[in-house]
């Protein structure tokens, strides 16, 4: 055969090698070389999980008495992938859904829309959980309309109605607590991304609700329980082939609050009054809020903040309407632990520890006049009033601010004056981040503040950060302003130019407002409970907590929370005796009297320091009561606070004397521990029981907090 | 060469028929008839393995497995048939071979006949549920009348002619044209191929090979251009270059054949217990696909095997072809290793994902009567062509 025939073949036959080796070659890549990333591929192909939500725990208060609990409601979701399909994009189910459903269609179409789309209303309206995941669009539907959405399954496409466990609120004596529970919602893509990769079976998956806010946040993955997944090998139709794993749902665990029912609806209900009684005076009483701490251990026995919302708006989804009106009246966030207010008087607790510390004689005479000038400055007591030389108690008793001015003027001066620099000694700051001001307490609720402690520290920081904006400013003179108006302007560019050149200084006239609780300082009502705790308790300072131990739903304990200790005060013992012999003065003889008056203070001394902190613009003062007692045996410091409010013993301190009287049982002049809010006086030592059907046993008859005819079905 | 296969021996008599019954046995490519054996065996257990699944629920999830098996012992049959075929007899019939597989090729467009798979109308539908493929038939018709064509009136030394090229590429062109309308693209690439091959062997001048590489490489791109493939065709064709780009129903079964192969491993997950196969996720597996479940359940070791199986056949045609002592029999054998190796490399290439999705089979493994039959009837020529160098060695 020709040559030219055989080369060929010879051609063909090395094509057909090299085919071969290319198969073996991708045949090795494919198999040996990456085969393990195709066998999780094939996982993923193959098997479906069917999951089982577990049943969210419960909270309960002190005694038992369930703030959150589960029920079972008729909830009807939307597909929207479903809708999607639809010739006209679902118009026509949405139309009828919203005709059967009683509600306007366009709310319906606001829920339905991602987060973010264009033209979505702003979250929680909008819809923040996945596409793929079918939308609640209403709940406690009546079951004969779940019934007919059912049976005309081609009138609603998409549309699903089913019976799930949502939050339930049974409130107790008609307690809120909407700021200390929070709410929930649902799984955000944060979250998912957080765990990305995980395959684990209890992870969280788009069809969660997790807490957003209050305890519902800070203990979720407690209350969250695990959920009952099981593991099904599918076919390519979907058709099941086989059970590969079965796990029970794990339900959550219950929260044993150490907020008593009882006590925190006087607390909310006292709150209100006190801001009724700042508005019968003329003033706006725009927010307040109250804390009760057992000194001994840091628990939270009461929160309230003004103004709150109703829990019950979350379930089943806000709309839009009703979150507009939660953002305006800006009843979302807790005045308690976010709200930051200039302490006023109230602070002079933590110059007075300075002093203490800084070796000043606190039983020897100061000078109170009703005012000191410094400068073109003049720096008054309230209501101009003088007092001639007194004791520093009794400048306490009395909240003499000129006496305090003098104590600061001599600290900042021995510092160095205007010339000390920034780590020069600074008392008042340090005494003031002894008692945790400027820090977060730490309490087990999210979005806590730190507040900011004035200082030499913070003034130089600050004009660090500012100083650039200040001097720009200073040197293009508000051209903006000066069109309209050239003297404000000037004003401004003054400003401006001073704080450019030496706005890291820290003034005198900054130190004499430090030492009143006025100035940059700002602290939460909660940090302030705390401090008067410390001073209760001999310089304990306790991190605060409204969780005191975790059961699960057998009511076996899983974890019981001992006190955390944040710090020892570093203050001389003799301070703080002064302070407990001081501040009770102030409820027998000074600002205090007046709330107190025929209050049994002989059988319950009650340690009190009032405040009536300016603020800047021509608002009206924040009127402050921070206490404690009995102040000759310590158990509960209780601080109420109102802005726009007043003065601090005419708004606040009635609210305060009203919760004494329900912790103690007074009545009249008299004291029944029996009639105390608290089922047996005191906060229970015990940790509440759980029945085997996940029900706590509650206090009985009145004081369960709930009508009779509830009382028995439960 | 082909003087150096088999010594001289006096006592062979001279005349043919008489020895071809001690010779036949004797001459067989037994390694040959070995591998293909096996290999037919193993692709019987990944077809039972691929259906049972399939028919799971039915009554007899076993009949897809008892068919196949009698499809392979007709396959046997024919093939037995083909290898005693007489050369000259069969150089003689093969115009009438080649008519008659055009006619049947035009078949399944009577309708009430054809049938349509997956797109292609390249089926006709017999009583009982059977259906004939008849471009397998033709694939063997092309190799017989092309390799007739090229070898007549010439010395073994001569190359052929531009006449002889020209018929050949006609003959070639025709059963392609049918096919191409038939929407069966996999099997116009292999027929392509062999024809390609065919002239090349002979001895054409180099131009004419090099021509028709050329002009095969613009008629596919002219098709694409134009807009004579179908979209589903020219997706099929390209989602193998970017597979994760759409999930359509091209690009997804690509990627369900690679998650089961990849998944497979060095060892597989053991016969019947592929996810991927005894879920369905990957179509058509116990036909094109079905590379997908010696990869998956088997594993390289057996996947790997079996491509060592269809190289050592491929090896052995090869041979036959290079010892052919005509150019008749290289034609021939030449055009069943170009067959064999195009389409194995087509169908297992597309599995792997290094060629595009078509529909044809593997040849010995796949289930499809046609396929399993003209697959053994090739097998059965590749033995007439050595039986008949062997035979004419002794004369």
């Amino acid at each position: 055969m020709s040559e030219r025939s055989n080369l060929r073949l010879l051609v063909l036959g090395v094509l057909v090698i090299s085919l071969l080796g290319t198969m073996l070659a991708r045949l090795f890549y494919l198999q040996v070389l990456e085969g393990s990333e195709y066998r999780a591929a094939a996982v993923n192909n193959t098997v479906r999980e069917v999951v089982e939500p577990a049943v969210r725990g419960l909270v309960v208060d002190q005694a038992g008495r369930p703030l959150i609990s589960n029920r079972t409601s008729l909830v009807v979701t939307v597909d929207r992938q479903a809708l999607q399909r639809e010739e006209d994009k679902g118009e026509a189910v949405i139309a009828r859904l919203a005709k059967i459903l009683d509600l306007p269609q366009e709310n319906i179409a606001d829920r339905l829309m991602t987060c973010g789309s264009e033209g979505a209303k702003p979250p929680p309206v909008c819809w923040n959980g996945s596409p793929y995941q079918p939308i609640p669009i209403a709940s406690d539907v009546e079951a004969q309309t779940a019934l007919t959405i059912m049976e005309k399954r081609s009138d609603f496409t998409g549309v699903n109605a089913k019976l799930s466990a949502i939050r339930e609120y049974p409130a107790p004596f008609n307690v809120n607590a909407a700021h200390i529970l929070g709410y929930l919602g649902p799984v955000t893509e944060d979250q998912l991304a957080q765990q990305a990769g995980s395959e684990a079976w209890d992870r969280l998956r788009r069809t969660d609700v997790v807490g957003r806010s209050g305890v519902e946040d800070s203990y979720d993955a407690q209350l969250r329980g695990k959920p009952g997944v099981t593991t099904l090998a599918v076919d390519t139709a979907g058709r099941v082939t086989g059970t590969l794993e079965e796990k029970a749902p794990q339900s959550g665990d219950y929260l044993v609050s150490s907020i008593d029912a009882h006590l925190q609806s006087v607390v909310e209900k006292e709150l209100v009054a006190a801001v009724q009684r700042a508005q019968r005076q003329g003033y706006a009483g725009d927010s307040a809020a109250a804390v009760v701490l057992d000194v001994r251990n840091g628990n939270v026995l009461a929160m309230a903040s003004y103004p709150t919302y109703d829990p019950n708006i979350w379930v089943g989804g806000v709309t839009q309407k009703q979150f507009k009106s939660l953002m305006e009246s800006d009843s979302l966030s807790s005045n308690a632990i976010q709200g930051l207010f200039a302490p006023g008087s109230t602070y002079k607790v933590v110059s007075t520890a300075a002093a203490g510390r800084e070796g000043y004689t606190l039983y020897g005479d100061y000078n109170c006049p009703n005012k000191i000038k410094l400068g073109t400055q003049t720096f008054r007591n309230y209501e101009s009033a003088g007092y001639g030389r007194i004791s520093l108690a009794r400048a306490l008793e009395v909240s003499c601010n000129t006496v305090f001015y003098g104590i600061a003027n001599r600290m900042w001066e021995r510092a160095g004056g205007n010339d000390a620099n920034r780590s020069a000694s600074d008392p008042i700051a340090e005494a003031a981040t002894l008692f945790g001001f400027g820090a977060r307490t730490g309490i087990d609720l999210p979005g806590e503040s730190r507040g900011r402690v004035s200082g030499r520290e913070f003034k130089a920081t600050n004009w660090e950060a500012q100083k650039d904006t200040w001097c720009k400013n200073a040197i293009e003179g508000y051209p903006e302003t000066r069109k309209t108006d050239t003297k404000l302007a000037d004003y401004f560019t003054a400003l401006d130019k001073e704080n450019c050149a030496d706005g890291f200084r820290w003034r005198e006239g900054d130190a004499l407002n430090a030492a009143i609780g006025q100035g940059d300082t700002i602290v939460t009502p909660l940090q302030m409970a705390v401090a008067y705790a410390a001073i209760a308790n001999g310089g304990t300072v306790y991190q605060p907590r409204v969780i005191k131990a975790i059961v699960d739903s057998e009511g076996r304990t899983v974890e019981k929370f001992e006190p955390v200790i944040n710090s020892q005060l570093d203050v001389p013992r003799s301070t703080i005796n002064f302070l407990r012999e001081s501040l009770p003065r102030v409820t027998t003889d000074g600002s205090g009297e007046t709330p107190f008056a025929e209050f049994p203070l002989d059988q319950i001394p009650v340690a009190s320091k009032t405040g009536s902190a300016q603020v800047t613009g021509d608002k009206v003062s924040t009127s402050w009561f921070a206490s404690y007692a009995p102040a000759n045996k310590p158990r509960y410091a209780v601080v109420m606070m109102v802005t726009q409010g007043g003065t601090g013993s005419k708004t606040s301190g009635p609210g305060v004397r009203k919760i004494y009287e329900a912790l103690f049982g007074v009545k009249g002049g008299s004291v029944n521990p029996e009639q105390s809010v608290l089922v047996d006086g005191v906060p229970s030592k015990k940790l509440p029981t759980i029945r085997p059907d996940g029900t706590p046993v509650m206090p009985s008859g009145a004081q369960s907090g709930f009508p009779e005819e509830r009382e028995a079905g439960s | 060469m082909s003087g150096s296969f088999v010594a001289d021996s006096p006592q062979v008599s001279s005349f043919p028929t008489r020895d071809r019954g001690i010779g036949y046995w004797r001459n067989l490519d037994w390694l040959l008839l070995i591998s293909a054996a096996t290999l037919t065996f193993f692709g019987s257990v990944l077809v039972w393995s691929a259906s049972r699944a399939d028919l799971a629920s039915e009554s007899d999830p076993q009949s897809y497995l008892k068919r196949h098996l009698i499809n392979i012992a007709i396959a046997l049959v024919l093939g037995y048939l083909a290898s005693r075929l007489n050369y000259r007899w069969l150089r003689a019939y093969t115009p009438v071979l080649y008519g008659a597989s055009l006619v049947l090729l035009l078949m399944p467009f009577v309708p009430g006949l054809g049938t349509t798979i997956a797109g292609a109308r390249a089926w006709i539908s017999l009583p009982g549920g059977f259906t004939i493929q008849p471009s397998e038939f033709a694939k063997i018709a092309v190799i017989l009348m092309i390799a007739a064509l090229l070898s007549e009136r010439r010395d073994v030394e001569e190359e052929p002619t531009s006449r002889d090229i020209l018929w050949s590429i006609v003959a070639g062109a025709a059963p392609i044209a049918i096919i191409l309308v038939q929407n069966d693209t996999g099997t116009v690439l292999v027929m392509g191929a062999i024809v390609l091959s065919l002239i090349a062997i002979s001895g054409a001048p180099t131009k004419w090979v090099i021509g028709m590489i050329g002009g095969a490489v613009i008629s596919i791109m002219l098709a694409i251009q134009l807009g004579l493939l179908k979209e589903y065709q020219v997706q099929r064709l390209t989602s193998f270059i970017n597979p994760g780009d759409d999930l359509g129903s091209a690009a997804y079964n690509a990627n369900q054949a690679r998650i089961a192969i990849g998944g497979g491993g060095i060892q597989g997950y053991g016969l019947f217990a592929g996810p991927q196969t005894q879920g369905k996720f990957v179509p058509v597996n116990e036909s094109d696909f079905i590379f997908t479940v010696v990869g998956e359940e088997l594993g390289f070791v057996g996947a790997a095997l079996l491509i060592v199986l269809l190289a050592i056949i491929l090896w052995r045609a090869a041979m036959i072809a290079w010892r052919a002592d005509d150019m008749y029999g290289r034609l021939v054998a030449s055009g069943v290793l170009a067959w064999f190796a195009f389409q194995s490399f087509e169908n297992i290439g597309m599995t792997l994902g290094i060629m595009p999705i078509t529909g044809i089979p593997l040849p010995f493994v796949s289930a499809g009567g046609t396929s399993m039959m003209t697959t053994w009837i090739a097998i059965g020529l590749l033995q007439t062509v050595r039986l008949h160098a062997a035979s004419d060695s002794r004369i």
